[in-house]
């Protein structure tokens, strides 16, 4: 019951203040809005500490959805460890931007309801993705998610990027999630549903499935779970499906933080801790998980050190600490993974709300160039913002310390060569993100203001409806990495997921993580902490070297600053074809093609009538001299047969 | 043969709008009064025949597959040729479909049509006595003849009331419609010939030689590949669409093109199931085409109109797609999306009526920022945008995805080719709600334009309703249909087990 209630009052929120908004007024549809959250918050972690405290975890049947022969799908809320630790967290971190919102709004010249219903709506998406019991239901979440970031991120609707921004988000999206749906089909072609508590059970039998692909044929698993992480890959903005990702900064502020903190990009994430039955199967798609994480947390840092609007900065930082968790996901710790979701959700919310602060109090102002030395007039968000980045950097005994580590060394106790390679992009990524978490921090907060006299007159903390949140939030960076490691990884794990991430009888790696040698512990701290020395270097000690540096490297400099030419090269091999091939498909083949057969046909006939109407010249000489050699040719045909 | 209603209910629907057609021309008076009396008694009309259809609804029996609701009139016997009625699982919401866009199609004409009021609703109510007589009717000629004289009002509605190329596009479609139904009715006389009758049930079991069914496969073909549009016969749709007036778009995209995928699963596939198996691969490979090719298509549109009726051809390719599998989950999709989209592209092409009322322009490049001015209009555009995009909770989702679980039991390329759709879809949409709504506001004349009147509201409510209902729980829909899809399937797989089994013999 407390379940369904954090699932569906964030939907009666959205509903009230977005349909009946105009009706009852801008501030009674704000107040529905997070009243629902609010309650939705307490629901969801209370169920939560039901389940750890040992309530069974159950199903709750809402109602059949789809129906067609084999094909049962229904509308249903499962309630084990996993689902209640993402329902937990989504209404938590979703109900405290929920009020950040109403202080960081307040000056928007729109109405606010429809912001509001959009924040509720796409917390209740969300929300239908974790809980869902089937993949059906799981896709209705997310493409739910998909589509309110789509309004979320083009909530200023009259800035053209805004609009490109939002476009672009569910366009790759979409790319990523049609593989996703044929992944689904061929789900139900093998197990004949889509279930999870059919499709589970049932893996062991479909080991030696096969299924022919371009000529060859594979494990029919492997398939299957490659279709599905591709899917994943787009939702959770992995390399190559990233794009999306920094774009969609040209939302409000809270939004960043509700996409990549709470909702959406975490969808990933889950989906392939959710699946872990089928993946632990899959060792093939496995290592391409390892891989395209570990990736895309080292390409994705390397471009978070080069940029200069705050919240960039942070966008990439996600896609980065997204990476590891596939990294680890890859190796069979998904518990790791997960782990590390939670926390990251506090961290990175946090990261966002006070980069919000900042930009409020700066009128506005997003590139770091052009702020410095805040910390003596924001001290607050300056605080919360250094607590943050701890926790992202891994120092102990910060949240993201006890997460990140578990899965760096699961990376290096996997012992495979994939699980190498994770485990020294992990670690390069470690050193990187130190250094641009306090480049941010430096740039921002410290040294002199760069900012001219009238703006800086203007710097002010934020009011108290922003800061509370803030500070719950950095409360949650600080403890929740030593609270929940207990649980997450450590030895009682089996106990608290109860069944719900499952790890096959050859995968030990979360075991074998304490024989890792004493340096693997030890190597990321190091990192970090050198990470942290250069950024003091560059940017305190001697502000002038980085600007020195990106000149000297001014070729490489410029292909991580321009994101590794990610966009253009898309722009010109999909973007720009699809457009040419539109206009020549139209023009040529519809119009001159396809339409030149009848038309030709048409004309053809035309002429033709315009000959035969030459013969009736109206003439009656004419006519009688046709006649009379008609009668001619008649009659001697007569007398020549005769 | 059975009938639950206890009385001539197919044939009441059928054959009351022509009633109301009489009523309608019985009124004498000034051009005022006749306007204002034609409408009012079309819609009333209609409305009667939407309530009487409910009882369809109401009494259907979902457990049987047959025809249900039969009637049968003697009326050629020397040729065993009779007046037949009856509906089955396949067939009965496409009675509905026809008889709930009727009165929407009326209700949007109210103010707009301003020349010719009582031809106009003429000839609506006879084209619906012609679209809910070509569903109902369970004998060949019968159909026949509803199925063409659909043609007529619907040539004389774009032809009348259309845009200023209104008469090359009502030829054009007139031409290409009617071209493929000369060859339908060769067909027709082809299968009377041997199996020496027009009662579909009869033909239903009547198996045809393998050569035999070749060629009336291909005259079927004709006929219905025009009409649904397939790719390459499909360059009328959007000539007809932009001529036509919003009412006409809407019955063309809601109802006339079902006539073309409804034919498929009536005739082609249960009657010729060796031929259809032959033919799959050509059907796919067309449907795959028409999808991409289509949306992209779209994709370069200047012409809000032109865009959405690309867009019903792709939507119409995954159709093709989902009953050429001949698995349950195809066909049951195909009908969902056949469904789905009668409702979803009617609304689009509503909604473009809207503004093209108040602006009278479709170009898109006229419009942009109407968000701020036109918020519900906003709200139900993207409603309908995303439910043209096949987002999940909408009607869109449920057709699309069987459609591709059902293409995926035939090969994997077809599903992943087929749901391009999903990618290309949103880019178009997307792509036309941002022109249109998004932005600031440039054109002058846009600062003052109205949001949804009332009479608008109730014209998209309905829709809106279905669309989500659809969506959310459309086991309500597809129930209908299960019995008479599972049937078909069932029907296929022995026919062809037959054919099987008789080659074997012969060799």
């Amino acid at each position: 019951m407390l379940y369904a209630l954090a699932v569906f009052t964030p939907l009666a929120g959205a509903m009230v203040s977005g349909l009946l908004g105009r009706i009852i007024g801008d501030k009674a549809a704000m107040g529905a809005s997070v009243l629902g959250m609010i309650v939705a918050a307490i629901c969801g972690p209370l169920a939560f500490f039901q389940i750890t405290a040992g309530n069974p975890p159950g199903l709750l049947d809402i109602g059949s959805w789809i129906e067609s022969g084999r094909f049962h799908v229904d509308w249903a809320l499962r309630y084990d460890t996993l689902s209640a630790v993402m329902v937990a967290m989504v209404t938590f971190v979703s109900m405290l931007i929920h009020v950040y919102s109403i202080g960081y709004m307040g000056h928007d010249a729109r109405p606010r309801y429809r912001f509001f219903a959009y924040l509720s709506l796409f917390s209740f998406a969300m929300l239908m993705l974790v809980t869902a019991d089937n993949l059906a239901q799981l896709f209705f979440g997310w493409e739910g998610v998909g589509l309110c970031s789509y309004l979320l991120i083009g909530y200023w609707y009259d800035r053209p990027s805004a609009c490109a921004a939002a476009i672009k988000a569910f366009i790759v999206n979409r790319m990523a999630d049609l593989p996703f749906a044929v992944g689904l089909a061929l789900i139900f072609f093998k197990f004949g549903s889509i279930e999870f508590a059919t499709i589970f059970p049932a893996v062991p039998q479909h080991l030696h499935d096969t299924y022919t692909l371009f000529g060859t044929t594979f494990p029919a698993l492997e398939v299957i779970a490659f279709l599905l992480f591709i899917g994943a890959m787009g939702k959770s903005a992995q390399l190559g499906f990233h794009v999306w990702l920094p774009d969609a900064m040209e939302g409000p502020t809270p939004v960043s933080a509700l996409i990549h903190a709470a909702t959406m990009v975490t969808a990933g994430v889950f989906l392939v801790a959710r699946m872990s039955p089928l993946m632990e199967y899959t060792p093939y798609a496995l290592g391409f998980v390892t891989f395209i994480g570990a990736s895309t947390a080292l390409f994705a840092a390397t471009i978070g050190c080069t940029q200069f609007d705050i919240k960039r900065v942070i966008a990439y930082s996600t896609c980065s600490q997204l990476g590891y968790m596939f990294a680890a996901a890859g190796v069979g710790v998904y518990q790791a993974s997960i782990f590390h979701l939670i926390t990251h959700a506090f961290f990175k919310a946090l990261l966002f709300l006070s980069a919000g602060s900042v930009i409020h109090a700066m009128s506005d102002e997003q590139d770091m160039r052009k702020m410095g030395g805040l910390a003596r007039k924001i001290p607050i968000t300056a605080a919360v913002m250094w607590i943050g980045n701890l926790a992202l950097a891994g120092i102990p005994p910060f949240a993201g310390y006890y997460s990140k580590d578990a899965i760096i060394s699961a990376t290096y106790a996997a012992g495979t060569p994939i699980g190498y390679y994770g485990f020294f992009c992990t670690v390069a990524a470690a050193a990187l993100t130190a250094f641009y978490s306090w480049r941010l921090l430096f740039m921002t907060f410290h040294g002199k203001a760069r900012a001219d006299h009238h703006t800086m007159e203007h710097v002010h903390e934020s009011p108290w409806v922003m800061l509370v949140p803030l500070i719950l939030l950095a409360t949650g960076a600080v403890v929740a990495g030593y609270l929940l490691s207990g649980w997450f990884i450590g030895a009682g794990w089996q106990h608290f997921w109860n069944g719900s991430i499952y790890n096959g009888a050859h995968n030990d790696v979360l075991a074998r993580i304490e024989e890792n040698p004493i340096w693997v512990d030890y190597i990321p701290l190091v990192v970090g902490l050198a990470g942290i020395a250069v950024a003091f270097v560059m940017y305190i000690l001697n502000p002038l070297l980085p600007v020195r540096l990106s000149q000297t490297f001014s070729g490489p400099y410029r292909f991580v600053f321009n994101k590794w030419y990610f966009d253009e090269l898309f722009d010109a091999i999909l973007v720009q074809p699809s457009i040419r091939l539109a206009r020549i498909f139209w023009q040529t083949g519809d119009a001159t093609i396809i339409d030149g057969v009848p038309n030709g046909l048409a004309e053809l006939t035309v002429d033709g009538s315009r000959q035969a109407v030459k013969i009736q010249t109206g003439s009656l000489a004419v006519y009688a001299f046709v006649m009379l050699i008609g009668v001619v040719v008649l009659i001697g045909v007569f007398m020549l047969s005769r | 043969m059975t009938n639950a209603a206890g009385f001539p209910i197919l044939s009441l629907i059928t054959w009351l709008p022509l009633v109301g057609c009489v009523i309608i021309m019985m009124v004498r008076g000034d051009e005022e009064t006749i306007a204002s009396n034609a409408r009012w008694a079309a819609l009333w009309t209609s409305l009667i025949v939407l309530a009487l259809s409910l009882v369809l609804w109401v009494l259907f029996d979902q457990s049987d597959p047959g025809f249900q609701f039969n009637e049968s009139v003697s009326w050629l016997p020397e040729y065993k040729v009779g007046y037949k009625m009856g509906v089955d699982g396949i067939s009965v919401l496409f009675v509905l479909l026809s008889t709930l866009l009727t009165p929407i199609c009326i209700l949007s004409a109210w103010d707009v049509i301003k020349v010719k009021v009582r031809e106009f609703m003429l000839s609506f109510l006879i084209l619906e006595t012609m679209m809910v007589g070509m569903f109902c009717a369970t004998d060949f000629v019968l159909f026949y003849m509803f199925f063409e004289g659909v043609l007529i009002p619907m040539y004389l509605i774009i032809g009348i009331w259309g845009g200023p190329r209104r008469v090359y596009s009502a030829v054009k479609f007139f031409l290409y419609t009617l071209t493929g139904s000369v060859l339908m009715l060769l067909a027709l006389i082809a299968m009377w010939v041997h199996a020496g009758t027009t009662d579909i049930v009869t033909l239903l079991h009547t198996p045809f030689p393998a050569s035999m069914q070749t060629w009336l496969f291909l005259a079927f073909f004709a006929s219905f590949a025009v009409k649904v549009p397939m790719w390459p016969v499909h360059t009328w749709l959007p000539d007809a669409h932009v001529e036509a007036p919003t009412a006409g778009s809407v019955i063309l995209a809601g109802v006339l093109l079902k006539m073309g995928g409804y034919g498929f699963l009536r005739f082609s596939i249960p009657m010729l199931p060796d031929a259809s198996t032959h033919f799959a691969p050509f059907m796919f490979a067309l449907s795959v085409v028409a999808v991409i090719y289509t949306s992209l298509v779209a994709l370069a549109q200047e012409d809000m109109k032109k865009l959405i009726a690309y867009s019903s051809v792709a939507h119409m390719g995954v159709v093709t797609i989902g009953m050429f599998t001949f698995n349950f989950q195809g066909i049951a999709g195909s009908i969902f999306q056949m469904l789905s989209h009668g409702i979803v592209s009617s609304a689009l092409f509503l909604i473009v009526g809207v503004v093209y009322d108040r602006i009278h322009t479709r170009e898109i490049a006229r419009y942009g920022g109407l968000g701020d001015r036109m918020p519900s209009y906003a709200l139900v555009f993207m409603l309908f945008t995303m439910a043209s995009v096949g987002l999940p909770g909408t009607s869109g989702f449920v057709g699309e995805f069987l459609v591709i679980i059902g293409a995926l039991q035939v090969n994997f390329w077809l599903a992943l080719l087929g749901g391009m759709g999903m990618i290309l879809g949103a880019a178009y949409m997307l792509w036309l709600y941002r022109r249109v709504i998004f932005g600031r506001i440039t054109h002058a004349d846009l600062r003052s334009i109205l949001d949804l009147s009332p009479r608008e509201w109730a014209v998209f409510a309905p829709l809106m309703v279905l669309t989500l209902w659809m969506g959310v729980y459309p086991s309500s829909f597809t129930s209908y249909f299960d019995a008479s899809v599972g049937a078909m399937v069932q029907h296929h797989t022995a026919a062809l087990a037959t054919t099987t089994k008789l080659a074997g013999m012969v060799h």
